[in-house]
């Protein structure tokens, strides 16, 4: 009975968020194009769909994986926990961290896989490009970029480097890479930075990051712990261009052998 | 119905899949690093059956409602042939999700916080409140343009690396210019903008656009609007601070 409540407390909370976006399209559509929805009653369905789907998927989170993740994520970077470890060593040293940098790309990569708003842009790509990208493949790709890029993002916040030296120096290598990499892959990947982060991944990356700036003496919580969604949205456009000239390289090298 | 039941239910089984890596990993530092108990496991139980059916749910309505409607709609306006009604819908469709985001918001309301600590501006509610809101606006403003830019890109057919490595290149020189406190929260407004509802609407905008542009190719074309969208926000922001002072 409880879980009901919730359910339709959750159920409105994602309609007016949506209440917005639907009523754009009707205006533009009624008023401007003036032509009635294709399918009209499928699509109705489908947005009926999708606000549900929406409200179960947001409720759950709530109910088992945000609790847990945000838990986690405070006692892996308790002092008392990474001080355990290590006793020995009165100030607190990057490598003392170690579990918290494979937490940070574990969970980077289990949340992206779980991305909503990933799977729908990996099926997309999958359709439109006849199916030369698989949209398994491209969102291992993206979740990989994530992990590796929130490891770096926890690393930066424990060593207390400036955030712009990495983003740059990441801008560098994407700009270095879009010269190489196959042409037909360059906006998908750009858009892969984007998408990556919504509803599943920015509350437990939050959480990991305001923990971590919190622990360590000399970092503000309020300065440090902004960060790691930049990262989580840089890397993955790094990550989806290697897989696409590694994929390139690959069936190169065959057709060679072929000959 | 019979299939039709097969077919949800292999969705459902997919959806487990999706969501089988968040499981392991909780489990393993749960019980393996931090060594403690999964707590009322009835409840965390419950919470992910409701999970996985909501994303099967939500990619069921995806592929009936979201994609179709926003490629029918791109698809329209392309018919149409006027410039002026596809770019004002561009700027609405991007000013008009973002405004109302749920993480724009609790961004917008940490950031003015932290202005607030810094002494940047007034620590008082009204000042506070009117600071967010401006953060607020700047970020649905700058997707809006976004938009507007990747919409015009795609009728265009510019290629999309000068525009984004442009982007990087406003990125570094406001980051030389902007005053310190902004730059994290700046980089971070860039990636929280694109919610689960507006991803695939504008994908599906997109690609919808190049398919119906002669010349154009979908892959090519058509993939690009998130990419803006999560640009010009960091250089919307970084303005925005320079402008606040400091």
């Amino acid at each position: 009975m409880n879980l009901l409540l919730e359910f339709f407390a959750t159920l409105k909370a994602t309609v007016t968020d949506v209440l917005p976006i639907i009523s754009i399209l009707l205006v533009f559509q009624l008023v401007v194009i003036r032509k009635p929805i294709p399918k009209v009653k499928q699509v109705g369905f489908g947005f009926l769909y999708v606000l549900i789907g929406l409200a179960l998927f947001l409720l759950g989170l709530e109910k088992a994986l945000f609790p847990l993740g945000k838990m986690m994520a405070q006692q892996l970077t308790d002092p008392s926990f990474i001080l355990s470890e290590q006793s020995t060593s009165a100030a607190i040293n990057w490598t003392d961290y170690t579990w918290v940098y494979i937490f940070a790309a574990a969970i980077g990569f289990s949340t992206t896989i779980a991305e909503p708003s990933l799977i729908a842009v990996a099926l997309k790509a999958e359709e439109v490009s006849g199916g030369a990208i698989h949209a398994n493949n491209l969102r291992i790709s993206v979740a990989i970029g994530v992990a590796i890029g929130i490891s770096v993002g926890s690393f930066r916040i424990v060593a207390g480097h400036p955030i712009h030296y990495y983003i740059i120096a990441g801008y560098v290598v994407v700009v270095i890479q879009t010269m190489f990499c196959p042409k037909l892959i360059v906006p998908l990947a750009y858009d892969s930075g984007g998408v990556t982060t919504s509803t599943v991944t920015v509350p437990l990356v939050a959480a990991l990051g305001l923990g971590l700036a919190s622990t360590i003496e000399g970092r503000s919580p309020l300065i440090d712990g902004f960060g790691l969604i930049a990262f989580a949205s840089l890397f993955p456009i790094i990550a989806v261009m290697a897989y696409a000239q590694i994929t390139q390289t690959k069936t190169e090298h065959r057709k060679y052998k072929k000959r | 119905m019979q299939a039709q039941f097969i077919v949800f239910f292999k969705a459902l089984l997919g959806s487990c899949k999706d969501l089988l890596p968040i499981i392991l990993v909780i489990a393993f530092f749960q019980i393996l690093i931090l060594q403690q108990p999964l707590p009322n496991l009835s409840d965390v139980f419950i919470g992910l059956m409701l999970v996985v059916l909501g994303l099967t749910f939500f990619i069921y309505g995806l592929e009936m409602g979201l994609f179709p409607i926003g490629e029918s709609m791109a698809q329209a306006f392309a018919r149409k042939g006027s410039i002026w009604w596809l770019l004002t819908f561009a700027f609405c469709l991007g000013f008009g999700t973002t405004v109302a985001e749920p993480s724009l918001i609790a961004v917008a309301k940490e950031a003015a916080v932290v202005a607030a600590n810094g002494g940047i501006i007034e620590n008082n509610e009204q000042v506070k409140e009117s600071y967010g809101d401006g953060l607020r606006l700047t970020v649905a403003f700058s997707v809006g343009f976004a938009i507007v830019i990747g919409v015009l890109r795609i009728i265009k057919g510019w290629p999309i690396h000068y525009l984004i490595m442009g982007g990087y290149a406003m990125v570094v020189l406001m980051t030389a210019l902007a005053p310190k406190w902004i730059i994290g929260i700046a980089y971070d407004s860039g990636g929280v903008t694109t919610s689960t509802i507006t991803v695939p609407l504008v994908t599906a905008l997109g690609v919808g656009l190049a398919s119906s542009i002669k010349g154009r190719n979908p892959m090519i074309d058509g993939f690009g609007l998130i990419a803006f969208a999560s640009l010009t926000p960091m250089i919307f922001v970084m303005a925005y601070g320079m402008a606040i002072g400091g």
